[in-house]
């Protein structure tokens, strides 16, 4: 599961090359639609890229990571409208109450396996969702929070598509080269070695539920902050966006890009956001080609798309050596 | 001593209606427990023969309900016929669902089988909505729709019937499992599927008609509720994720377990909503899961296999 291609320098070249290809994109495109786009992937893989630490690393499912992500929208939402607080503060807020929360549940649900360790992050995402809908008094209800404002750095306020998209692919490429070092340290070879290999790790002296626990932490972080760069970017949040079906995206986008590498966790994400941009040519029935494309790359690539292409990429280039 | 009198009235009138309330809220219990229990049913038949946890399970009852009402609606055919149709095409949609999606992907691990039966779901639900449109619809009832009126309670009488049916179910795949040969290679798969293999059976044609039988009794449990809570192509999900929650708490792969825990899960959350609060109704049952998962995540009749590596 774990394939490395290359050590963490190969890694800084191929972040280099992703952020000339960032630059090429702010520049090249004026658009302001596609680039909210393109602001809508970076939220989201910020928060893939800490679900990808934990499944595809730590080897943990959760199936209700929007939870967080919803946590995090909702503190800042919640703590800027009704309580007038600075939005990074709210933003601190909102993780570190993710953070807590993660610690609450995490503790007995990370000692399940399998399925029911999925099936306890299900729950508990559920009924926060319903937590949501129900505090109506604080949440606004069903019909969501209003007004929430933008973010503003001394006079400046990031009120344009694109100041939005250079703060968010900031923050992402931050978030990235943090979680490449990480999965790089002792402590990440010891949650990877959970990863593939429960009783083995123990056996070598990692404390497994220690380590998940912290991976956990991490991955709910990640998504409570791209929660409330969420909130702060559309200004306008529901309960709908948090639901069932968004951690069950945030789980397709980990495991469609590929688990165990971080940059599978960025493909997968764009992929899955902008495929509904594609498929508005079917209208209506883009779900049911969304279901078919997942069934379809998970029964052909089940390792992702990214070990698939270099495997692909590998047998062809020992064709041409051979052939 | 008159006034004595009638505050005794009173109080027998109070008791009277309490314990009409309580029937009421037993009933309506009942009722979804009974669906529970036979979607939970379903998850563990499937799980049983194939260690998948089948997230379109839901999806099977929303086919039920929705071809039942193609069948009486449009083709305007009689209940019972309609309705053993109804069982019959959906079990066939559980086939095809196997061999065009489980079958091909025999390697894959818990998570690619887990996102490929949402995508499953997501793609009949998309079916669903380019054939039956958003709007929900309503089925008539099997037997008219005045309520009986039992000690106080008044009961629709479609309660009844979805009590019936699902009992039959419910005794027709015990049945099953307990005296058919079939019924007892599936109990073989189960507990080693390669010593099964070993004896003889054939595993591929069993999970077959594990999918079939699974998907039959969902959609007999979906064709049966449809005229209480109306059917829409979306109802799937939130029945899948309660029978789930079901399976969970009877014991993940416990056939009896499966039926017990919907039947507790659909009191107490009839029981929770009347008494607590009915906006959290659905939060309810995902709290009984978690308590269940966090104190005894075999469930009440499970074999105890979580530690399992």
């Amino acid at each position: 599961m774990n394939i490395h291609f290359g050590s963490i320098r190969y890694q800084y070249i191929g972040l280099l090359f992703f952020v000339i290809f960032l630059f090429l994109i702010g520049f090249f495109i004026k658009n302001d639609y596609y680039l909210n786009v393109f602001v809508l992937i970076g939220i989201q893989a910020i928060a893939v890229l800490g679900l990808s630490l934990l499944m595809g690393y730590a080897g943990q499912v959760s199936l209700g990571h929007a939870a967080f992500y919803g946590l995090g929208a909702y503190a800042s939402g919640i703590l800027t409208i009704h309580y007038g607080l600075n939005p990074y503060l709210a933003m601190f807020c909102g993780m570190a109450i993710s953070a807590l929360m993660a610690l609450i549940v995490g503790l007995p649900a990370l000692r399940l396996k399998g399925h029911y360790l999925a099936m306890a992050t299900l729950g508990f995402g559920i009924i926060i969702n319903i937590c949501f809908k129900e505090m109506a008094s604080l949440t606004g209800g069903p019909s969501g929070l209003v007004g929430i404002p933008m973010l503003k750095f001394l006079n400046f306020t990031f009120d344009t598509s694109i100041s939005y998209f250079c703060l968010v692919w900031s923050i992402f490429i931050i978030l990235m080269v943090l979680s490449l070092h990480l999965v790089n340290s002792p402590f990440g070879r010891a949650f990877r070695a959970l990863g593939s290999h429960e009783a083995a790790a123990q056996a070598m002296g990692v404390n497994t539920h220690i380590a998940k626990l912290i991976v956990f932490i991490i991955s709910a972080v990640y998504a409570s902050l791209a929660g409330s760069l969420y909130a702060h970017f559309v200004t306008f949040i529901s309960p709908a966006s948090f639901g069932f079906i968004c951690s069950i995206k945030m789980v397709t986008m980990v495991a469609i890009g590929g688990m165990g590498t971080l940059w599978g966790a960025l493909l997968g994400t764009s992929i899955l956001v902008s495929l509904p941009e594609f498929l508005t040519v079917f209208s209506d029935y883009d779900v049911l080609v969304y279901g078919l494309i997942l069934i379809i790359v998970m029964i052909f690539m089940p390792e992702g798309i990214v070990q698939a292409s270099i495997k692909i990429f590998r047998n062809f280039k020992y064709k041409e050596t051979n052939g | 001593m008159g006034g004595g009198l009638l505050a005794l009235i009173n109080l027998r009138r109070e008791k009277i209606a309490l314990m009409g309330q309580i029937l009421q809220f037993l009933f309506s219990g009942l009722t979804n427990g009974a669906v529970y229990a036979v979607i939970a049913l379903g998850f563990t038949i499937i799980y049983n023969a194939t260690d998948v946890i089948n997230f379109a399970q839901g999806e099977f009852v929303m086919l039920g309900a929705m071809v039942m009402y193609t069948f009486v609606h449009f083709l305007s055919w009689p209940i019972p016929v309609a309705f053993f149709a109804t069982i019959i095409c959906v079990s066939v949609i559980g086939i095809l669902v196997e061999f065009f999606t489980i079958r091909p992907a025999k390697n894959a691990d818990i998570i690619s089988l887990i996102i490929i039966t949402i995508g499953v779901s997501i793609f009949l639900r998309g079916v669903a909505m380019m054939i039956w449109g958003k709007d929900p619809v309503a089925i008539p009832p099997f037997t008219g729709s005045t309520p009986i009126v039992f000690m106080g309670a008044a009961i629709d009488p479609q309660i009844i019937w979805v009590l019936v049916i699902t009992l039959i179910a419910m005794i027709f795949t015990q049945w099953f499992f307990k005296y058919t040969i079939w019924g007892k290679a599936m109990r073989a798969c189960a507990v080693n599927k390669k010593a099964a293999k070993l004896v003889g059976i054939k595993v591929e044609r069993l999970v077959s008609l594990s999918f079939a039988l699974s998907a039959g009794i969902s959609a007999a449990a979906g064709a049966v509720i449809a005229p209480i809570t109306f059917a829409s192509y979306d109802m799937g999900t939130m029945l899948g994720l309660k029978g789930f929650c079901a399976a969970v708490l009877g014991g993940l792969g416990s056939g009896v377990g499966s039926i017990l825990g919907g039947f507790i899960l659909g009191i107490l959350e009839a029981f929770g909503a009347g008494y607590i609060s009915s906006s959290y109704k659905d939060a309810f049952a995902f709290l009984i899961l978690l308590i269940v998962l966090f104190l005894k995540p075999q469930g009440l009749l499970g074999q105890g296999e979580v530690d399992k590596l």
